[in-house]
């Protein structure tokens, strides 16, 4: 029964479905893009680690991309999926296996073909618990996972290396979220040889079959990346070299690229200076701006009075200045109505949601039994402008009658408090707000708004917890046909919309990125704000100035 | 001598174990469960039970710091949680760019603060001398912060004589160098004038200006030797305000020391690097202190070690 794409027609048939413009990988190159020349950008901290099944940060998780690659990826500069070590893949009908047929040729840095028996090796060691992956539980549906997770199994019983070039997965549940589970640097494949090699150290020797190779690592000073010859993708990358500067404070760092000194300040413009930079047009030319997978929102814990009182919680939503909230933050964000993010697929732009309505607001609270308001606490963390917003947010409060205590805190506390039943009534989750893993709705459910987030020590800081809701999203996730992914998002967006109902948070903003560069950087816009490729898309950027 | 020396070798060991249980405890008492921050959002609890049983976080304080503490004998500091490297390789590797910077800072305080000393000390009474004496108040007291930026807007930004921030030439060092220097210059300055208006006092000075010797054969022959002896004593001591600077200064100036490691292991929660330099630190300090003392007595014959 099985019959491969094993065409590109066929794949790019298969991607038009799901909404993709092509899944030829050559198509994805600028051809106006200069081939050649060195860039600099520049790190706060020191890069921790480059090993896929590891990093889980700001600075690593675009380099990671760079240096490895996964059966899938996305379209540069999008949310789009495309098969990337993958040439093809085929879904059976039950959504329950996936097959995948991989590209020939493909050499990791050390000069070895990469096959599946390497796919095989990378999805075992990433959920062996002796590896301490983060991302770990990422690969929950695959077939086998419990046992390897539990130590009973070295390897994945669901996960079959067919013939060197096609691997096959058997999920436990049809899982719609598996391909872009394929394109998270936590499935990047590795070499096993080098794995051995360097062992707990080869987050400082990663060797994968990406864009780029490591050509250096000074601990604390710089690394350097340099343009893998080899690479399958031809005319990719564009640069020849990038170092990577890092302990360079985000104020240096924009002195220094004033100066013309670096190229890329990573860290972004720090706050005390965005008015400065915005405010001149030759600089603010060089800025750009895009949204990211965040929300910023306040909890309301469900199980705790009043705040079990749905009419109190929409009052709180209806009480807060998202307006002012922003300008707090130089305006660096747009107002959210929702759980999701606009970027995110599945985000409802027909919903309003609730408007600014003191006196509605007033008028709730009286109808729940709470005319003069009530006495509460507001946990935020500690950190700039955290507790600016707070203020903000416990002034919105005082105006509705609602005395919010401030309790400011170090991260840790708040996430303590949070996953605590009896621990915060109100949290604002800024500076801990959810950053999507990946450009899926079902991301931004689970582990905050869903009933398995509601356990002492979980994410869902709500404890908000509806079964019917659970249901519909097991039901939306077991849709893995891409062709009805407009349903499934469908079914996506009338769950968020129950959510936002029943109010379990007030969502307050989207946070914007702003990547600026020097003037010699060149390519689309969107690689500097990728929303995958986080903070930008090093494989695709360019220089102008290279003959 | 030998008995004073056992008996300081023996105090010193333990100071670094009490700082070792102090910061242990500090660290083990932190709300932040390093557990979590290793497996991340999407981990199931068995994930984090698993990671919490293969680091030894499962067991109780006293195991938990045995273990440490074995394995702290034997050079071991164990593996970082975030950055998974060696935290002994991760010190090592930083290690030259602290001490560059500790003589850079050293050249640069004794040079300013002596000088300053010796000037207020000669003009004492003058406007020269409270002028001195202020600014070495305001050298004392400005945070460093503040003028490391102050140094770096000036002669890098505005100037460009020297380069803004980073690691290389010696040219990078001196900025760095220079705020560390500040702070201990303007100690220096003041134990410089006091022991040098100590000095001048003596009878042996008023001899010699009764011999009629030239003042500034008086000042720099026969004075100054005798004054500048007991505040270069100060060196060892120096270390451990030294300690205290480099987590501002690196990090301010991209230095990559120690300091810096300090300070993003501590915004990480990541407990063996904060316990690794810690540790370093304590030492550099005790023996400093160690350092301090012997040297007093070849310094001045009156002390005598008992």
């Amino acid at each position: 029964m099985k019959k491969f794409l094993a065409s590109t027609v066929a794949a790019s048939a298969l991607a038009l479905m799901l909404g993709m413009t092509s899944a030829r990988a050559e198509d994805t190159v600028d051809p106006n893009a200069k081939q050649g020349g060195e860039i600099i950008a520049t790190y706060k901290d020191d890069v921790t680690t480059l090993d896929p099944a590891i990093g889980y940060d700001w600075q690593n998780w675009s380099m990671i991309k760079s240096l490895f690659d996964g059966l899938m990826d996305y379209e540069p500069g999008t949310t789009k999926l495309k098969p990337d070590l993958a040439e093809s893949y085929e879904i059976s009908p039950d959504g329950k296996t996936f097959t995948f047929r991989l590209r020939h040729g493909v050499k990791f840095h050390n000069g070895r073909e990469m096959t599946a028996d390497d796919v095989k090796y990378s999805l075992d060691r990433v959920t062996n618990p002796k590896t301490q992956s983060p991302g770990a539980g990422f690969f929950g549906s695959i077939k086998g996972y419990d046992d390897v997770a539990a130590g009973k199994a070295d390897s994945l019983a669901g996960v079959t290396v067919v013939d060197p070039y096609t691997v096959k997965f058997e999920l436990s549940r049809p899982d719609a979220t598996f391909l872009h589970v394929m394109a998270i640097n936590f499935s990047h494949v590795v070499p096993k040889e080098e794995v051995e090699k360097y062992g707990a150290d080869f987050g400082k020797h990663p060797v994968g079959t990406g864009a780029f190779k490591l050509a250096e690592w000074t601990l604390g000073q710089r690394i350097v990346f340099e343009r893998n010859p080899d690479y399958w993708h031809k005319g990719l990358p564009h640069l020849d070299k990038i170092t990577f500067e890092v302990g360079q404070e985000p104020i240096v760092a924009l002195l220094r690229l004033q100066k013309g000194e670096i190229d890329l300040p990573l860290d972004g413009i720090p706050p005390a200076k965005f008015q400065e930079v915005m405010s001149d047009p030759e600089q603010k030319a060089r800025v750009v701006e895009g949204g990211q997978l965040h929300t910023g929102y306040i909890t309301m814990n469900t199980t705790m009075a009043p705040f079990d009182n749905v009419k109190v919680r929409q009052a709180v939503n209806m009480a807060i200045n998202k307006a002012r909230i922003i300008q707090i933050i130089n305006g660096r964000a747009v107002p959210a109505n929702q759980p999701l993010p606009p970027s995110m697929p599945a985000y409802d732009k027909q919903y309003k949601g609730y408007p600014y309505d003191v006196a509605k607001a007033k008028a709730l609270l009286a109808e729940a039994g709470h005319p003069d308001g009530f006495d509460t606490q507001l946990f935020a963390m500690n950190t700039d402008p955290n507790p600016r917003i707070a203020q903000a947010i416990q002034q919105d409060l005082a105006a509705i009658g609602i005395k919010a205590s401030i309790q400011a805190l170090a991260q840790a506390n708040v996430i303590a408090a949070g996953g605590d039943k009896a621990g915060a009534p109100m949290i604002w989750s800024g500076g801990m707000g959810w950053i999507a893993d990946f450009p899926d709705p079902s991301n931004f459910y689970g582990p905050i708004l869903g009933c398995a987030g509601a356990v002492p020590g979980g994410w869902n800081w709500s404890w908000y917890c509806n079964k019917d809701l659970d249901a519909k999203a097991a039901e939306a996730d077991s849709i893995v046909d891409p062709a009805k992914s407009d349903e499934r998002y469908k079914m996506w967006s009338d769950i968020y919309a129950k959510i936002m109902a029943d109010a379990p948070w007030a969502p307050v903003f989207n946070e914007q990125r702003f990547t600026m560069k020097s003037a010699r950087m060149g390519g689309a816009d969107n690689l500097y704000v990728d929303p995958v490729h986080v903070p930008i898309n090093y494989d695709n950027v360019y220089v102008k100035d290279v003959q | 001598m030998i008995a004073y020396l056992g008996r300081r070798l023996i105090q010193s060991a333990l100071i670094l174990l009490g700082v070792s249980l102090i910061t242990f405890a500090l660290l083990y008492l932190l709300p932040a469960d390093p557990v979590r921050q290793i497996a991340g959002r999407s981990a199931t609890p068995q994930t984090v039970e698993n990671i919490r049983q293969q680091l030894g976080l499962d067991q109780p304080f006293i195991v938990q710091y045995w273990h440490y503490l074995t394995k702290l004998i034997s050079g071991d500091l164990g593996r970082s949680y975030i950055q998974r490297s060696e935290v002994t390789e991760l010190i090592v590797s930083r290690l030259p760019a602290s001490l560059l910077l500790m003589v850079g800072a050293i050249l640069c305080e004794l040079l300013i603060g002596l000088s300053m000393g010796l000037i207020a000390a000669v003009k004492r009474g003058t406007a020269t001398d409270q002028t001195l004496m202020v600014a070495s108040f305001v050298g004392v007291s400005a945070p460093q912060f503040v003028v490391g930026l102050l140094l770096l807007y000036v002669f890098a930004v505005r100037l460009s004589w020297f380069p803004i921030g980073g690691y290389g030439t010696w040219r990078h060092l001196v900025l760095p160098s220079l705020t560390m220097g500040i702070l201990g210059a303007g100690w220096y300055a003041r134990m410089m004038r006091s022991s040098m208006i100590d000095v001048l006092r003596q009878d042996y000075v008023r001899t010699a200006r009764a011999k009629g010797l030239a003042r500034g054969a008086i000042i720099f022959r026969h004075a100054l030797p005798n004054a500048i002896l007991p505040v270069i004593a100060m060196i060892g001591i120096d270390i451990g305000i030294f300690m205290g600077g480099i987590v501002v200064v690196e990090s301010v100036f991209g230095w990559p020391g120690i300091g810096q490691l300090a300070w993003q292991a501590i915004q990480r929660v990541d407990i063996p690097i904060i316990m690794g330099v810690t540790l370093v630190s304590a030492f550099a300090i005790v023996v400093g202190n160690l350092l301090a003392d012997f040297i007093a007595p070849f310094i001045d014959p009156r002390i005598k070690l008992r």
